[in-house]
């Protein structure tokens, strides 16, 4: 029975052994693969990135990426490449361009507009508290009430 | 009145937003190789191995390039339509088997019927990844300068064929 147990034990060894296979050899361009694969969008699961993709499409593109690491290609040629062929959409971060700027300054906007709006609201406020005149009747009326709560305490 | 005039107006808008963003079909990438050349290839065929087919044997003839695969299911329902479009004689379908194994795509042409003239076998995908394709079945219409006029992505049905697809290749090939 011991010997089962044994197996039993080394089979998960086996399992991790299988898995744990180097990327690439070359671990300078793993690094540079990495690296720009977390900026490049996945198209077949729109919200992972190429670095976090299984799909095959995904495998496509990285050992195409790969090797444009081993041309020596830059980076930005390599990004180019991609973007020629699929759109600014594989890029996480999109360019800014006429079309993207309501993308890029909407969040600002929507700040100073807030803003904007919360002064304009506290200013009104602060303008009717003010405003609000008492009467000589209303104001020996609070008088009396206070000096009651006085005596009373 | 007035108080819930403004609130009411930005919630308009942004139901207004909305709507139109259930219309859109988050799949559907606007391609930018539309009004771009069309990558060149040479790849074998799959019904002859041993012959190359070559994009630039097509120049002067508007033509569909049509991405398919065995395993994709899409595939399998835009086949009757790429079935009647190739009967019609109206414009030739190229087909490209992508990332497919040979038995498997000859098996399936051979069971639905081939709509094709050639098909060309692009076993790695590189030609796919060229053409800036992510998910087949994806069609493409190339005009007689060998430019790309249109890409559908997805199955082609009867409608765009009809809409989209024969009104382009009519007024393409009379250029």
């Amino acid at each position: 029975m011991s010997w089962l147990a044994l197996i039993m034990l080394l089979m998960p060894g086996l399992a991790w052994a299988g898995e744990a296979k180097p990327l690439a050899e070359d671990p300078v361009a793993e690094a540079r693969l990495k690296h720009l694969a977390v900026e490049l969008r996945c198209l077949v699961c729109q919200n992972q990135t190429l670095a976090d993709s299984n799909a095959p499409l995904a495998e496509d593109l990285r050992r195409e990426v790969r090797e444009m690491i081993a041309k020596n290609m830059s980076d930005q040629e390599i990004i180019d490449f991609l973007v020629q062929r699929y759109g600014d959409f594989v890029l996480y971060r999109p360019p800014w361009k006429m079309t993207t700027t309501l993308l890029w300054i909407g969040p600002f906007l929507l700040l100073v507009g807030g803003a904007i709006t919360l002064v304009m609201a506290l200013r009104r406020r602060g303008r009717t508290l003010t405003d609000s005149a008492v009467t000589d009747e209303e104001h020996r009326r609070v008088e009396q009430l206070l000096s009651q709560g006085v005596k009373r305490s | 009145m007035n108080r819930f005039l403004l609130p009411l107006s930005i919630f308009v808008v942004v139901v207004g937003f909305l709507a139109v963003g259930l219309t859109l079909n988050p799949r559907e990438i606007p391609s930018p190789l539309v009004g771009k050349s069309a990558p060149d290839f040479s790849l074998p065929q799959l019904h002859d191995q041993g012959k190359v087919f070559s994009s630039n044997e097509l120049t002067g003839k508007v033509w569909l390039l049509n991405f398919w695969a065995s395993w994709c299911s899409g595939c399998k329902t835009e086949h009757p339509v790429l079935m009647q479009l190739a009967q019609s004689g109206e414009v030739p379908i190229y087909g490209m088997d992508y990332k497919d194994q040979r038995e498997e795509a000859l098996a399936w042409l051979r069971r639905w019927g081939n709509p094709y003239p050639v098909t060309a076998v692009d076993e790695s995908g590189r030609v796919g990844i060229n053409y800036g394709v992510y998910g087949v079945p994806e069609t493409y219409v190339i005009d007689k300068q060998g430019v790309i006029r249109y890409k559908q992505i997805g199955p082609l049905d009867d409608d765009v064929v009809a809409k989209k697809i024969l009104p382009l290749v009519k007024e393409l090939q009379a250029k």
